[in-house]
């Protein structure tokens, strides 16, 4: 039982770190239809930034806390201007052309990131300063950890806000829009090409936070982070329903807790045949299971044939 | 048809071929290492060609198409190699090969079919990456892949009592093992090129094409389009699992590294850059994209010797990162690739551009 406990708290952590990567790529696909493939990596440039500028304040004698949280708003504003880039640079010359074209732009953009990246901060692991103090908590013979509570904490915080933006502001009626018929909002009097650039930028932003997290989680950070985590969260986005916010989320979260389970029952459940490391296949499987009865997710609208 | 017996097409063909003959030699001055590249240009145009089937022709978006090349390259490892003790002939098993992949193409299609574009995108590259941890894993409890060592000693191809591997002197030349491979590669590449050709303006071509364009009044003018689809995703299979075999004999050594995501992508990759649904811009993405990272691999060090005396930058990134940069702007400057059927560029040119999409 306290197996089950346990993993379902480590599922959260690691899903609410895929939740909010997830949304970066559903607002994006939400809007334009674009997987943006280079999302993943926008992640790894958020946590790299941040441990360089929370070490290097930290050196200066900085207190932790506070280089930490410089590191943060470094990660975050630096994310921010990437995804404007991107949109601006690679994306934004391409609308109106073949559907798999920004696809592989979007690759190309990834393929330039982590290699730049590479050439940057090396292709060593990089040790993630400690942010916070190591408390353990325990209940009913689960562990956990403060960094833990603080990842499901601040996610909600970020979540709540996304949905605050998107629901009750301008911009995001805009962003709702332009989700629906481009043209139309465009008629409307809504600047499309401001609101794509919003999107980009709050899922960049997004993702830095991401980043941060998934590096103290795991108190290390790599140039190829990125990728593998931005598969995982576009399975989730689309486990969710893709182009749906409350998906992406539920989708995240879903798919964390899946794994955890996963990698800690697989042993029982076949009977030792398969071990932990067929933790991915769980993902992949559960995805297709849930495509092949729900065509477009979870929470998708259910949409004609043609879209 | 054209007529292929005017003297002008007849010299066209009678250069290429002189072209394609002497090719590895002159390749081959720079080192065996660029005819090993050369086959793997070939190799990859077989690949391309097979992907191509179900993203250009029928358009579905595959990014899990390595996997099929695995299943086709585990298969010859299998059979022929001492890990089970098994040495079929040739031509055992290279059909089993097409037909095993051809099995998982339709295997990955049946569930599928219900989905739309990007929905079908994740499940494909789902399927890619569920092969990959299987070959990765399925060394224990029973020993079948061995594994993340991979299987080594795998047969090379012989016709008769003609190995394809090691050097031979044929009528006082001497040919080494990867120049005999690319005789052999262009022999098979020329067939695939044949049945890609005819496949395309054939009935079930015509009919992936209608799917392509609009699923809903292809199935109304009578196509089946449950079964075309599946066509699609075996033959795009088959070809991965001959490219696979091939590679395996080829490499004499397989493990699941070679087969991973970005594989995928670097073949989707070469199908969008060279002009998806034509097949000269498949092949020459295919060239194009084998030996843009291999040219860069020689030149980024010396160039920046020469232009900074030093090493400044780490040329293994620094190529990966050129690279990258060359196939945002091609995308950037030809959307419809860089050799797009003549139909195809006709669309794009006179269609307004919308707002967004």
């Amino acid at each position: 039982m306290d197996i089950f406990l346990q993993q379902i708290i480590n599922g959260l952590v690691q899903g609410s770190i895929y939740a909010l990567v997830a949304l970066g790529y559903t607002m994006v696909y939400g809007i334009m239809g674009l997987i943006n493939f280079a999302h993943g990596e926008v992640v790894m440039i958020g946590a790299l930034v941040s441990i360089t500028v929370t070490s290097t304040l930290a050196a200066a004698g900085m207190p932790i806390g506070l280089a930490g949280l410089f590191g943060l708003v470094a990660a975050i504003l630096v994310c921010m201007a990437l995804g404007w880039s991107l949109e601006r640079i690679a994306y934004r010359p391409l609308r109106g052309s073949p559907r798999l074209t920004p696809l592989i732009t979007a690759i190309g953009m990834s393929i330039v990131l982590q290699n730049l990246a590479m050439i940057i901060w090396g292709r060593n692991y990089l040790t993630f300063p400690p942010l916070l103090p190591k408390v353990n908590f325990e209940v009913a013979g689960a562990h956990f950890t403060l960094v833990q509570v603080a990842i499901v904490l601040l996610s909600a915080a970020m979540m709540s806000g996304l949905v605050f933006l998107v629901y009750r502001t301008k911009l995001g009626m805009a962003m709702r829009a332009t989700a629906q018929n481009p043209a139309v909002a465009s008629l409307m009097g809504v600047n499309i090409n401001r609101v794509i650039a919003a999107a980009f930028v709050v899922g960049s932003a997004l993702a830095a936070v991401a980043g941060v997290m998934v590096g103290s989680y795991y108190e290390i950070a790599h140039y190829q982070m990125g990728f593998m985590l931005g598969l995982k969260a576009f399975t989730a986005a689309v486990l969710g329903g893709i182009g749906n916010l409350a998906g992406a989320m539920a989708g995240g979260v879903l798919l964390g807790v899946i794994e955890a389970l996963g990698a800690g029952y697989i042993g029982d459940l076949t009977g030792g045949f398969l071990g932990s490391h067929y933790q991915d296949i769980f993902a992949f499987v559960v995805l297709i299971g849930v495509l092949m009865f729900k065509p477009s997710g979870l929470f998708g609208e259910k949409t004609g044939d043609r879209a | 048809m054209k007529n292929w017996l005017n003297p002008k097409s007849m010299t066209g063909i009678a250069l290429i071929a002189i072209a394609l003959i002497v090719l590895p030699h002159v390749v081959g001055m720079g080192g065996q290492a660029w005819v090993r590249i050369l086959n793997f240009a070939i190799l990859y145009v077989f690949l391309a060609l097979g992907l191509n089937i179900v993203v250009g022709f029928a358009g579905l978006l595959d990014l899990g198409y390595i996997a099929f090349y695995a299943v086709g390259a585990y298969t010859w490892a299998l059979l022929a190699s001492p890990h089970f003790g098994l040495h079929f002939p040739l031509w055992a098993i290279l059909p089993i090969g097409a037909l095993m992949a051809c099995v998982f193409g339709v295997l990955l299609g049946s569930p599928t079919l219900k989905l739309r574009g990007d929905y079908l995108a994740i499940v494909t590259l789902g399927f890619g990456e569920i092969i990959r941890i299987f070959l990765n894993n399925l060394n224990s409890p029973v020993n079948i892949t061995n594994g993340p060592q991979g299987i080594t000693l795998i047969d090379p191809v012989k016709i008769g009592d003609f190995s394809f591997s090691g050097t031979t002197q044929i009528f006082g030349f001497a040919l080494s093992g990867p120049q005999k491979y690319y005789y052999l590669l262009v022999a098979l590449a020329i067939l695939v090129i044949i049945i890609n050709v005819r496949l395309q303006h054939s009935r079930i071509g015509r009919a992936w094409q209608a799917i392509r364009e609009d699923e809903i009044a292809a199935k109304a003018v009578g196509i089946n389009t449950r079964n075309i689809k599946l066509l699609a995703f075996a033959m795009g299979a088959s070809f991965g699992g001959i490219a696979g075999g091939i590679f395996s004999a080829m490499q004499g050594f397989v493990s699941p590294e070679s087969f991973s995501l970005i594989e995928s992508i670097m073949v989707l990759a070469m199908v969008v850059l060279g002009g998806m649904g034509h097949i000269p811009g498949v092949i020459l993405g295919a060239v194009l994209l084998t030996f843009l990272p291999e040219v860069l691999r020689y030149a980024v060090g010396p160039v920046q010797m020469a232009l900074f005396g030093k090493i400044l930058i780490d040329p293994e990134s620094l190529r990966m990162l050129i690279f990258g940069l060359a196939l945002v702007l091609v995308m950037r400057f030809k959307p419809a690739g860089l050799w797009p059927s003549p139909e195809r560029s006709r669309e794009l040119s006179d269609k307004p551009v919308e707002a967004v999409k």
